[in-house]
């Protein structure tokens, strides 16, 4: 593969809670390959969103890198520390589409200004130009009629049209990388494929480097060529789409693809993972995943795994690969979905 | 816009009749002496037919009606106790433009001082800026007005060699007595500001801003301060218009020759048509400060329609 427009290696990030430190992320390391789309899963609190913040010096003002590297462009962003430095990142290099629509546009400015206020940031152009870039803009995500559109307040687009808004704000800076913090989370279904088709459009159209954020595999499945597999502050797991649903190695993936309600039998009771993430506040011994895991070793309760290359793209985190591990099968149902989709 | 003003204006003008007719109603209840400056001296007939006279034994209605008549030609009646036989209209005249000065300097000075405080406070949350303002609005709000308004009088007079006594004529006297009047509201809009611009400071649309490269200062300008301002905008001309009614403290300490202690004033003497005069007053200044309210607020927050069917979904 080509070599990666942004590197994180050994990233820590640590965030300072009522006295007690919370460490979030604990040392991700990730290569993003210039024209890729990247998915990143895993529940809630796995810090899937807090790993993408720290591209763009966005942690909240109690987090912060407590070890690591980013590296973009030849820099390194985890050495950034004013907001002079974040500036020539944030929209220019890196943009970045929020979850909620509804609230992620200022109630009081109308559409099209908040399109120009991206715009004339990071381009040196004239108003006249700007209003052109912006109605562009519009008419790239799909707004019909964006001359009269751009004059309306965000309370008159409904949930999808005022995502698709988020997206020209994005786009309208030129990226080169976008991350998409659950973009379709807070939208109707029917609107869920609409707006990821345009971001996948957009993507090929701008040549853009896409990451997403999201806990519905059936969004990623869609959209991902790679997908990286996040528990409690780590990547357990990651590789390319077809190896992490039809190949998956790590025991949290086969948890994490059982359960998909779509592979559950009807009249039975839908696969949950037991037990909770393990206490972010104390430091994690051995693998994160173990206790919760039915096939865990030992030697998962003592000493971290490291990574095991299964192929040149797919790595998993977890002593089972380790050639003196019981050779295991992952779960019926997770080798359901392989020979599902092989057999349409 | 205009359509939405008419309808706000309408709506004001029945609550405004509605007020006048309960006030007026209510007054009619009051003891007759009210109308007279002496009255036990006075013999009964004598007094039987000075009510007569006054229209104050027709039906209640009539006298609504005739009352109503009389306003609309800018008639307030006369002061029976109070100054004897003055049109009342001439005695607010008098008094009013000494309490609308100082409240508009106060309110001048309040929104000068209180705005960027509340936005420094809001900018350095849990700093030096905020927790210096924080301690400022408990004491303002904690300790009783006539507290610090005498240590002022008596030490700031001292210190600053300033007058005691407010003096038309010397504005270095008007500088205490209006000091005094904004310091409360000065800590009013502070604590608001600060408050409604940390809520917006939280929202998702300042993240995404940011996350589009706004710089901080230039979101807290365009933004935040914005957004947290318009809550705001409602209550400002209420807030004004009320100060200019005047301040029953702050005049008496400085002798101020002002309408802030008439209401109570006639109402010790039961002076009932001064009484009415002034509720009513003050609830006109009270109505269209809300009126002005709705409708800066109408204009400065696009999600308010002025029309109904306009919504777009």
């Amino acid at each position: 593969m080509s070599s990666s427009i942004l590197s994180v290696d050994n990233l820590n990030v640590k965030f300072r809670l009522r006295g007690r430190t919370l460490h979030a992320i604990r040392g991700v390391s990730l290569d993003l390959y210039p024209g890729e789309s990247l998915a990143i899963v895993g529940e809630s609190g796995s810090g899937k969103s807090v790993l993408t913040k720290t591209f763009m010096g966005l942690l909240d003002a109690n987090g912060w890198i407590d070890e690591g590297s980013i590296n973009y462009g030849g820099n390194d962003l985890a050495q950034y520390k004013t907001e002079k430095q974040w500036l020539t990142i944030r929209g220019r290099e890196i943009a970045m589409v929020m979850q909620d629509p509804m609230t992620s546009l200022n109630p009081l400015k109308t559409i099209g200004a908040q399109i120009i206020e991206a715009i004339r940031l990071h381009q040196k152009v004239t108003k006249e130009e700007a209003y052109k870039l912006m109605i562009e803009a519009l008419d790239a995500v799909g707004i019909n009629e964006p001359e009269r559109r751009a004059k309306q307040y965000p309370h008159e687009f409904s949930g999808g049209m005022r995502q698709r808004v988020v997206i020209a704000i994005a786009i309208a800076c030129k990226p080169k990388i976008l991350i998409c913090d659950e973009p379709t989370t807070a939208l109707d279904v029917t609107i869920q494929a609409q707006i990821l088709e345009l971001i996948k459009n957009l993507k090929n159209k701008l040549m853009l480097t896409t990451v997403y954020i999201t806990h519905d595999l059936g969004v990623v499945a869609n959209v991902a060529d790679r997908i990286a597999v996040m528990y409690a502050g780590d990547i357990v797991e990651i590789g390319r789409c077809e190896e992490i649903f039809y190949d998956p190695r790590h025991p949290y993936t086969w948890a994490l693809l059982s359960s998909l309600p779509q592979l559950g039998r009807k009249g039975e009771p839908l696969y949950s993972i037991q037990g909770t993430p393990p206490n972010l506040f104390t430091e994690v011994k051995g693998d994160a995943f173990a206790p919760r895991n039915p096939h865990a070793l030992n030697i998962d309760f003592e000493e971290r795994p490291p990574y095991f290359d299964v192929s040149e793209t797919h790595r998993v985190r977890s002593w089972l690969l380790d050639p003196r591990a019981p050779k295991l099968e992952p779960p019926e149902s997770v080798k359901a979905l392989r020979n599902r989709e092989v057999h349409g | 816009m205009l359509k939405y003003c008419l309808k706000r204006l309408g709506a004001s003008v029945i609550t405004l009749v509605i007020i006048i007719s309960v006030v007026f109603i209510l007054v009619r209840q009051m003891p007759i002496e009210g109308y007279f400056d002496n009255f036990d001296k006075l013999d009964p007939a004598v007094i039987e037919a000075t009510l007569q006279k006054m229209g104050l034994k027709d039906p209640i209605f009539v006298q609504l009606k005739n009352f109503f008549v009389q306003l609309l030609h800018g008639d307030l009646g006369t002061s029976v106790r109070y100054r004897v036989g003055a049109p009342i209209m001439d005695i607010i005249l008098q008094k009013a433009p000494y309490s609308i000065r100082l409240g508009l300097s106060s309110m001048a000075l309040a929104l000068a001082l209180g705005i960027p405080l509340g936005a420094a406070m809001a900018r350095s949350k849990s700093k030096f800026w905020d927790k210096f303002g924080t301690l400022f609005i408990v004491f303002v709000t904690a300790v009783p007005s006539a507290v610090y308004h005498i240590f002022i009088q008596m030490y700031a007079s001292e210190w600053f060699d300033l007058s005691m006594i407010y003096r038309q004529e010397d504005i270095t006297s008007w500088i205490l007595p209006v000091f005094s009047m904004a310091l409360g509201n000065v800590a009013y809009y502070a604590m608001w500001l600060r408050r409604y611009m940390v809520d917006e400071m939280n929202r998702d649309y300042v993240r995404l801003a940011r996350a589009k490269g706004v710089s901080n200062k230039k979101l807290m300008m365009t933004h935040v301060f914005r957004n947290a301002f318009v809550p705001m905008i409602q209550y400002i001309p209420s807030s004004i218009l009320y100060t200019i009614g005047g301040s029953i403290y702050i005049e008496s300490l400085y002798s101020i020759p002002g309408m802030g202690g008439l209401l109570v004033d006639v109402i010790g003497r039961q002076d009932n048509p001064m009484v009415q005069a002034i509720v009513i007053m003050y609830s006109c200044i009270g109505i269209i400060g809300l009126l002005l309210g709705d409708i800066m607020m109408g204009v400065l927050d696009p999600r308010i329609s002025f029309a109904k069917k306009e919504g777009a979904r």
